[in-house]
């Protein structure tokens, strides 16, 4: 039972005496309980399980610790997986404006 | 049925006595898994459906095509049909009404038919507000126009309240294939190129958000959109051989139908699929993978290799096509569908059984 | 999506998988403990990318895998009630019951209703004030704070036709029964992200310590997972056994206080049978005698035939991860995502699935 998706608060209101929020995954929203997230307000970053916010995202350790993991990626000399025929897998990626999906 | 051998059929009454030659498990019933699009699905058409209609279907009707194509007195007709019972009427960017005159345009489309004639039969809950009615008809009559077919012929029933969830369209649809025009679901080989028309999953997680127990709000769009246009820009450009849109099912389960009609294997790559952001989000959110969920404005075309930069170049330019891609190939091998990670790892695209289900893991 | 796209990042997820092979001077054997885990790492083919030098085993990570065989069938019982509704999440629909499941009885009439959230299956009742609205409680600690508030909220608001169905199971009593199972080989664990955002990491501390074991709370996607199990080589390696956290960004060592004290205002801990594992003591949830009004289990009491598995279901054996899913005599033959004889074969988390999903397959599965 793990699937949480993190989120940005964009609005706080109250309904049936709990602490609500409406918090934006990327272009969708949905309210959610922010009963277990009393410090949060709009801005923030919160994981969002079942309909709950079970975390706040510490967006200053999150950085911390990806700059290390990127420069891994970077220093390596990494050879991204081939297709079959020889023509690598960055070649089918769309050019447009879209985001390809993952 | 029962029928006095030598006698005239059609002049004497007979005992109507049905005895179904196909051997159905007994107490067996219809699961809601049989209208997904799946595996089900096709079950139940290949093991249930097509066999009981034996030789009054015909060839044709086994091909699988989106529309059968029949020749008579030297003219190549497209004929399909499609019924459309999506909850809930009204969604965002659309609703059922032009879902379905696009839906049957573009089944014309796929066989590389020129769309010309348009049925409508209405089945209408009683109760129905005929505002909703007028709204629905309205959008069809829109849709027809944008598409540029007549709708010459239909129907309306009433049925009573709690029998049909507001209502049910059905239509079906006439079109032209031009000499030379060769599209088939039988027609892909290894070597060719797999190109997606658009972003996926957009319909699906459209409808979905409007469902009780699973409303978000947001950029979310149904992408149902006739592709005439796009066809015919594409079929101009290159060889193409096979094209399919991607309905239910999603584009996972069109690709293993086009692999079990030609007999071929597929593989595609993970991060090539355009998925638009909001998309991603909502299929995120409820443990859906964009790969399985319904489409209405994408198609699959399946281009010879050399012509393949050019037919993704002519899609690009069409407004109906700019987020097209090349997602794939055809390859030697039994019917199967591969998908390859951004890891280089593959992992089979396999056929659902029924529709997905929100998970929460 | 932020802070999901960058922990999927192909590059750097490769480079973590060859570090770890160059940390790696011996086999490890690791086990992680949570369905969602399970999930990326078959999907991604991770398992097969560390092999041979990094042995993943999986645990019992799936809670709609290890509910009670029982609790599904009251489950549906109750559905099929024409004076209750039945709200659940979408994983529970497929799971096989002794006769059949969910899905099952909403076509043969039950009144089942998929919810996204558990305050959902509350305005339900609020909604049906005819009927009792029964929610099915599955879950680790991740998602008690969730079921506990729409109790309390039910209690608050005088919501009476609301019950819940409790069938919570919790992680660190696994994690003991694994270890001290004979013929465990499990040389380390990753933790579930999720659960210690809520219960924080103290309490395995004591399990890192006294049974020699390293402990790596970690998240869920690619990048995640292989950190982690970077990090818990290294400890390997050294020879240290540790609590550490990967999931740095979502959990902190006491996790959520205010979930904890709802949680604990609403449930006490109680033995759990495990779906195929049998009785873990004080592995459970159930609720405290102050809502046991809203327990269903005492509003429908249970009658009918006791509940009976499949004689042929491995389904123990895998979840504690002494028996991979391709090495069960009915894996991909008797039993198929179709028509699964146990709960893992069900769950797209639940390894069988996961397994058979990503196409591993001992004996190929008849067409």
């Amino acid at each position: 039972m793990c699937l949480g998706v993190p989120g940005k608060v964009v609005d706080v209101f109250e309904e049936d005496g709990i602490r609500m929020g409406t918090v934006d995954f990327g272009g969708i929203t949905r309210k959610a309980c922010l009963e277990y997230a009393p410090e949060v307000e709009v801005g923030s970053w919160v994981v969002i399980h079942v309909g709950f916010a079970i975390s706040t995202v510490d967006e200053e350790e999150a950085r911390r610790s990806y700059e290390l993991l990127a420069e891994m990626g970077n220093l390596e000399d990494i050879d991204l997986p081939q297709t079959p025929e020889g023509v690598r897998a960055e070649d089918y990626r769309p050019a447009g404006p879209a985001e390809a999906g993952g | 049925m029962s029928e006095d051998p030598g006698s005239d059929a059609e002049e004497r009454p007979r005992d109507f006595v049905l005895q179904c030659p196909v051997p159905l498990p007994p107490g067996a019933s219809v699961l809601l898994g049989h209208g997904s699009g799946g595996k089900l699905t096709h079950q139940l058409i290949r093991d249930v459906l097509v066999p009981i209609l034996g030789d009054v279907a015909g060839s044709e009707l086994a091909r699988l095509g989106d529309a059968a194509v029949v020749e008579t007195d030297g003219l190549r007709l497209a004929f399909t049909t499609d019924a459309f019972v999506v909850t809930p009427a009204f969604f965002p960017g659309s609703n059922i009404g032009e879902l379905a005159v696009n839906g049957t345009v573009n089944d014309l489309a796929m066989m590389g038919a020129r769309p010309l004639f348009l049925s409508a039969a209405l089945i209408l809950e009683e109760g129905l507000p005929l505002e909703d009615l007028g709204l629905v008809v309205t959008a069809m009559a829109e849709a027809c126009r944008r598409a540029k077919v007549a709708l010459v012929t239909g129907d309306t029933k009433v049925v009573e309240r709690g029998s049909a969830d507001g209502l049910f369209v059905i239509t079906s649809g006439v079109g032209l294939v031009p000499d030379g025009v060769e599209v088939g679901p039988e027609r892909a080989r290894p070597g060719d190129r797999i190109i997606v028309s658009g972003p996926v999953g957009s319909h699906g997680v459209a409808v979905m958000s409007r469902r009780a127990g699973i409303e978000f709000e947001g950029e979310l769009s149904s992408d149902t959109r006739p592709l005439t246009g796009l066809v015919r820009a594409m079929l101009a450009a290159g060889d193409v051989r096979v094209l399919r849109d991607a309905t239910r099912g999603g584009l996972a389960s069109v690709l293993n139908e086009l692999a079990e009609s030609s007999g071929v294997s597929m593989v595609a790559e993970e991060k090539a699929v355009p998925v638009l952001p909001p998309v991603r989000a909502a299929c995120e959110m409820l443990g859906l993978d964009p790969l399985y969920v319904a489409n209405e404005g994408v198609c699959v075309a399946i281009v010879a290799p050399e012509d393949a930069e050019a037919v993704l170049a002519a899609a690009r330019a069409h407004p109906a096509g700019e987020h097209a891609a090349i997602v794939g190939e055809v390859v030697e091998g039994p019917p199967k569908v591969a998908l390859r990670t951004g890891l280089g790892g593959t992992r089979p695209l396999i056929m659902l059984a029924g529709d997905q289900l929100p998970r929460i893991c | 999506m932020r802070f999901v796209d960058e922990y999927r990042d192909d590059r750097i997820a490769l480079a973590l998988v060859d570090e770890i092979r160059r940390t790696a001077t011996r086999t490890w054997t690791l086990m992680e403990v949570c369905g969602g885990q399970t999930h990326t790492l078959i999907r991604q083919g991770i398992d097969e990318l560390l092999e041979p030098e990094i042995q993943l085993v999986h645990g019992p990570g799936c809670p709609v895998c290890v509910t009670p065989l029982a609790l599904i069938d009251e489950a549906i019982a109750i559905a099929k009630r024409p004076d209750a509704i039945l709200c659940s999440f979408g994983d529970m629909l497929r799971v096989p019951g002794s006769q059949e499941d969910l899905l099952m009885a909403r076509a043969a009439g039950g009144d089942v209703r998929v919810v996204y959230s558990p305050l959902d299956a509350l305005e339900v009742a609020r909604r049906n004030p005819e009927k009792t609205v029964v929610f099915f409680a599955v879950g680790f600690e991740t998602t008690a704070p969730a079921n506990a508030m729409a109790v309390r909220q039910a209690k608050l608001l005088g919501v009476e036709n609301f019950a819940l169905l409790v069938a919570h199971v919790l992680v660190p009593p696994a994690i003991v029964a694994i270890l001290v199972s004979p013929g465990n080989r499990v040389q380390g664990f990753l933790a579930p992200g999720h659960v210690c955002a809520v219960q924080g990491w103290r309490e395995y501390e004591p399990l890192a310590r006294d049974y020699g074991v390293p402990i790596v709370v970690t998240g869920f996607e690619p990048v995640d997972l292989l950190e982690g199990i970077l990090m818990t080589v290294r400890q390997l390696e050294e020879g240290r056994h540790e609590v550490e956290n990967q999931y740095v960004r979502t959990v902190v060592r006491d996790g959520n206080a205010p979930a904890r004290a709802v949680i604990d205002e609403v449930f006490e801990t109680c033995d759990r049978a495990w779906r195929g594992i049998g009785v873990i003591p004080k592995s459970g949830l159930r609720l405290r005698e102050a809502y046991r009004a809203f327990d269903a289990e005492l509003r429908f009491p249970r009658e009918g035939a006791p509940a009976s598995e499949s004689e042929l279901c491995m389904a123990g054996e895998v979840l504690i991860g002494r028996v991979k899913p391709d090495e069960c005599p009915a894996y991909g033959t008797l039993c198929t995502p179709e028509s699964p004889l146990g709960a893992p074969m069900v769950s797209s988390e639940g390894a069988c699935a996961a397994y058979f999903l990503a196409g591993r397959r001992r004996v190929e599965a008849p067409a």
